[in-house]
Formats: structure tokens, sequence, C-alpha cells
């Protein structure tokens, strides 16, 4: 592939976040280093607390690195990004907006064409199995159709970069499914940049190219797999695959002796 | 609640058939409570437990604001107006204040011994001063309306304005919005309910600093009815404006209500009757 040539589409460089509360220091990350290729998709899995949702907002600029830097589409992050796509661990929708207009607050923030806006966000809904529930206010929607909405928002603008912090946790296992194949096709579709935490190991090893797994706070990189899996996959097939049992199985084993150790 | 055939419980549009009944069961309790007082306040005189000359009969008084039904309806428009007026400055200019306060740390500091101060000084003793200062007129007593009304607006919005979702506004930065536009669709929105609920306290202080400001000078508005009746010993009419007075207090109040139901529907909503279960 051709991907591989290119400059790497996100650049972690010996990062360490440290925050300062008030009675104590906690060590979040330390001595992060990771490249993510232009159009790869990249699982991160790791013990809870253990820096993940911080590692995503360093790559967005909403958080400065208390060492070491990061870059992203060649650039260095020095503030908050506007090319990337956030999807928090929370839904994060506000509750006076129905989910259309929620998804639409994308657009309007960004100043988006209306018409194109509209037509966008119409696609999503279908695609993500909203539709009925456009003009349902937050309160009224389920904790996974909430999730959805945030992951509609995240869309709307194409993104080159997709951050994703446990977009499916609230979602049944169906449902789960049904999007990660979604989000599968999405991606080979757009060649976006994905970076998704979850903590579901099959989730993982499905979506991604590779696997970064994580150790205990302080964070680091426990180790990074390949998966070796074509890049368009089938759902069901892929369940099937020697690689996929054994990616599992070894990510399993490298988390379970991380909580060992602890 | 209806079942529909997705399975999602959604709430009717209520018939007017409907809406009598929810209204019935909404006013059964005030009113039985006002009826008792009635009934309390009628025994009271009825058995001259206190003297007629210090309680007036329930009958007396209504006889009383129906007589003199013109020169109360006068008054109770300039308190009315004294009120409204003081009320709409005072928001208006709380939520100014509050949100220049929100923006900058600088002036936050700056303001905020000053509202302390100007909202811990009792209004009842400076109301002479401005009565010397702004003359008879309506506008001392406007003064004191806005100076007591005021507090609980900015109270109210810098909560609100400060109290919106941090990930929100992480949001916001990620997908470019100007600070205007971060402001206009989400921390304004956002702090809209705690305003309502300070401009609800707001709108009776804004009655009680008229009547103050009445109190003080001038000869008209409810304050100086009640200030002339005392004089009189007229106790039927000192009651009638004590009635009236707690009337307007009651009506503006629920219009403010109507207007957050009006505004903040989502608001209303989440809090309403949708979380209580029903079999
Ligand atoms: N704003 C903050 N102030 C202080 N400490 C923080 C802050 N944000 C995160 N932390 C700490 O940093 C560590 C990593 O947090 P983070 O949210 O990145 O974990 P995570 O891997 O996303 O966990 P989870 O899987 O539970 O979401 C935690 O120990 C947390 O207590
Ligand atoms: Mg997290």
């Amino acid at each position: 592939m051709t991907v591989t040539q290119q400059a790497p589409a996100v650049e972690i460089d010996r990062v360490a976040v440290r925050f300062r509360a008030k009675k104590r220091d906690v060590l979040a990350l330390e001595n992060v280093s990771m490249d993510v290729r232009p159009g790869e998709f990249v699982s991160i899995v790791g013990p809870s607390g253990c820096g993940k949702s911080t590692l995503l907002k360093l790559v967005s600029g909403l958080l400065k690195p208390s060492a070491g830097a990061v870059r992203l589409l060649g650039g260095t992050v020095g503030g908050p990004r506007h090319d990337v796509g956030y999807v928090f661990q929370r839904a994060a929708l506000l509750e006076w907006r129905t989910a259309r207009k929620n998804i639409l607050l994308q657009a309007e923030m960004r100043g988006m064409a209306q018409k194109e806006a509209a037509a966008r966000a119409d696609e999503l809904i279908a695609m993500t199995g909203l539709t009925g529930f456009e003009d349902s206010l937050p309160h009224e929607l389920s904790g996974g159709m909430q999730q959805r909405v945030a992951l509609c928002r995240a869309l709307l603008h194409r993104p080159p970069v997709l951050l994703m912090d446990e977009p499916f946790g609230a979602l049944d296992a169906l449902t789960r499914e049904q999007m990660n194949v979604e989000l599968h096709r999405i991606w080979h579709e757009t060649e976006t940049t994905v970076l998704l935490v979850t903590h579901s190991i099959a989730e993982a090893v499905y979506l991604g190219n590779r696997v970064v797994v994580m150790t205990p706070r302080p964070g680091t990189i426990a180790e990074v797999i390949d998966v070796a899996l074509p890049r368009v996959r089938d759902y069901a097939a892929t369940m099937s695959q020697p690689a996929f049992a054994a990616a599992t199985s070894h990510i399993r084993d490298l988390l379970g002796a991380a909580r060992h150790s602890d | 609640m209806v079942q529909t055939v997705d399975g999602i419980m959604r709430r009717e549009s209520p018939s007017s058939r409907d809406r009598v009944v929810e209204l019935a069961d909404r006013s059964w309790r005030p009113l039985a409570l006002l009826a008792a007082c009635y009934a309390i306040w009628w025994a009271i005189t009825k058995f001259e437990i206190v003297p007629r000359y210090l309680v007036p009969s329930p009958g007396t008084t209504l006889q009383v604001m129906a007589d003199k039904a013109g020169y109360l309806g006068h008054h109770t428009l300039v308190t009315a107006y004294e009120t409204v007026l003081g009320f709409a400055i005072a928001v208006v200019v709380g939520i100014a204040a509050a949100v220049l306060m929100v923006a900058s740390a600088e002036v936050e500091k700056t303001l905020y011994p000053l509202l302390l101060f100007a909202q811990v000084v009792p209004k009842i003793a400076i109301a002479p001063l401005f009565v010397v200062w702004l003359g008879f007129g309506l506008t001392p007593r406007i003064v004191v309306a806005v100076l007591i009304a005021f507090f609980p607006v900015v109270i109210s919005m810098v909560t609100g304005l400060k109290s919106v979702d941090p990930e929100m506004l992480q949001l916001a930065s990620t997908m470019g919005a100007s600070p205007a536009k971060t402001f206009a669709k989400i921390r304004f929105p956002a702090s809209l309910p705690f305003l309502f609920s300070g401009l609800k306290v707001a709108v009776t202080l804004a009655v009680t600093g008229a009547v103050v400001g009445e109190f003080v000078g001038g000869n008209d508005g409810l304050g100086s009815v009640i200030l002339q009746a005392n004089g009189n010993i007229d106790t039927p009419m000192l009651f009638a404006g004590l009635l009236v007075m707690s009337f307007l207090g009651v009506v503006l109040f629920v219009a403010v209500e109507f207007a957050e139901r009006l505004l903040l529907p989502w608001h209303a909503s989440r809090r309403g009757d949708a979380v209580t279960v029903t079999y």
C-alpha cells in the first residue's frame, strides 16, 4: 500500500501528561510514542484510568502535554484542532436541541452550507438507524441513541481524522455489531484516519489495522499489535479467522498480565 | 402517555377535556387552602376573637374592594408599572453584568464587592435618599425596585453561565466555533433555566421594592394606599390594599413561570410529569 510511504497523520512523540490536582499529582501518561498513518484505523485498549481519553484529548489539542510533542496532519498541535471529528465518552448533547439539530450544530459552528449539511445529516441519521427520532430531544432518547447522535455530529463535516472515545459503550450487543460494520464501511470508503478507544477486544481487533494495548496508570504502551486481516473485512467471516482469534487472545493475555502485576 | 407501535412511550397531546381535568387536578389543593384561610379569617371576625377594628371581616374587606375598585385599580396600575419597569431594567442590567463578569475575571473581581455591598445595604434605609435625589415621582420607586431585583438576576445568571458542561465547550472548540457563536448557541441557552429561577425570586422582590419606594415618598401606588389607610385606622382598606398587593405579586410570578414554559419547553418537560410513572 502506498499509504506507508506518506508522512504520518498523527505523531505522538515521547509524551507525558501530569495532572496537578489539589491533593496529589497524577501522572496519567508517561513516555508514549506512536505514529498513525493516513487512512489507518488504530484501536486503543487498556484498563480504566490508564489515560486513553487523555491521549485523544492530546491529539485534538484540547490538552497540552507536560512533556513531548504531538503532530497532526503535519503540523504541531498547539491548541484545539478543527480538522478532527470527536466523539466524547459521554454523548455531550445540548438538551434543548433535537437529535437533528444537535447533529447540525457542527455545521452551524463551522458555517457550512446549510443545504449540503442538511442532506449529509439525513444521510447519517438513516445510516445510524435514528430515522424517526430526528425531532426527539436528548432526554427522550436512550443512551445508545444519544451516542449515535454524537457519532453523526462527529462525522457531519467529513473530518480527515476521527477520534472516538468508547462511542459504542452504551449500545446493546446487536446494535453495537451493526455500528461496527457501519463504522468499518465509513472508514474504508472515506479513507479517514481513526483513533478508537474501546473496552471491547473484539471490536478493537475487528476494526483496527493495529491495536495499541496500554498499561495501567501511569499509562504507557505495552504493545502494538498488527492485525493480520485484510483491510476490508466481513464481520461474520472475520470472527472465525485464526488471525482474529490469535490477536484477541494475545490482547486478553496482555491486559490480564497487566492486571495481575498491578 | 401512550404506547405507540414502535414501543416508545410518548406524551399524548392533551385534548381540551383532558386539559380541564388536569387543571382541576392541579388547582384544587391551592383553592382548598385558600378556602380554609378564608374560613379561619371569617371565624376570627365572626366570633370576635380579635376586635373588629383590628381585623375586619372578609365580607367588609371585599365590600371595600368592590366599592373602591376604581381607586384601588388606579393605584394598583401605578405599583404594577413601577414593578414591571423596575424588573425589566433589573433583568437587562443583571444579564449584562453577569455576562461581563463571566467573560472577564477582572470585571468579576471589581464588580463582586460592589454588587454585594448594594445587596447588603438595607434598601428601606436608602430609599429616602433616592427620594431626596430623584423627587417624589415614579423614578425613586423604580430605582428601589431595580436595586432589590437586580441581585438574584445576576447571581442566577452567573451560576448558569458557569455551569455549562466543560466537555460541551471543548467540543465547540474542535468545531472552530467563535466565542460569540459558542455563547449564543451553548452558554446562553444552557444558563436560561438558572436565570429563570432567579427571575421568579426577582419579580416578587420587585413588588416589595416598588412598595418600599411608595412608603417613603409620593402619594400614589398601593404602598401609599396602605400608609394612608393605616393613618386613618381604616383597617378594611388596609386589608384590601394588602390583598391586592399579594395578588399582584402572584400574577407577576405566574407570568414569569408562563414565560419559562414557553421559552424552555425542553426544561419544563424534563422536570415535569414525564418522570413520574403512570400505571
Ligand atoms: N482533569 C483532570 N484532572 C486530574 N486528573 C485527571 C483529569 N483527567 C484525567 N485525570 C486522571 O488521569 C488518569 C487518566 O484518565 P483518563 O480519563 O484518560 O482515563 P481512561 O483511560 O480514559 O479511563 P476510562 O477507561 O475509565 O475512561 C486518571 O487516573 C484520572 O484520574
Ligand atoms: Mg476514558
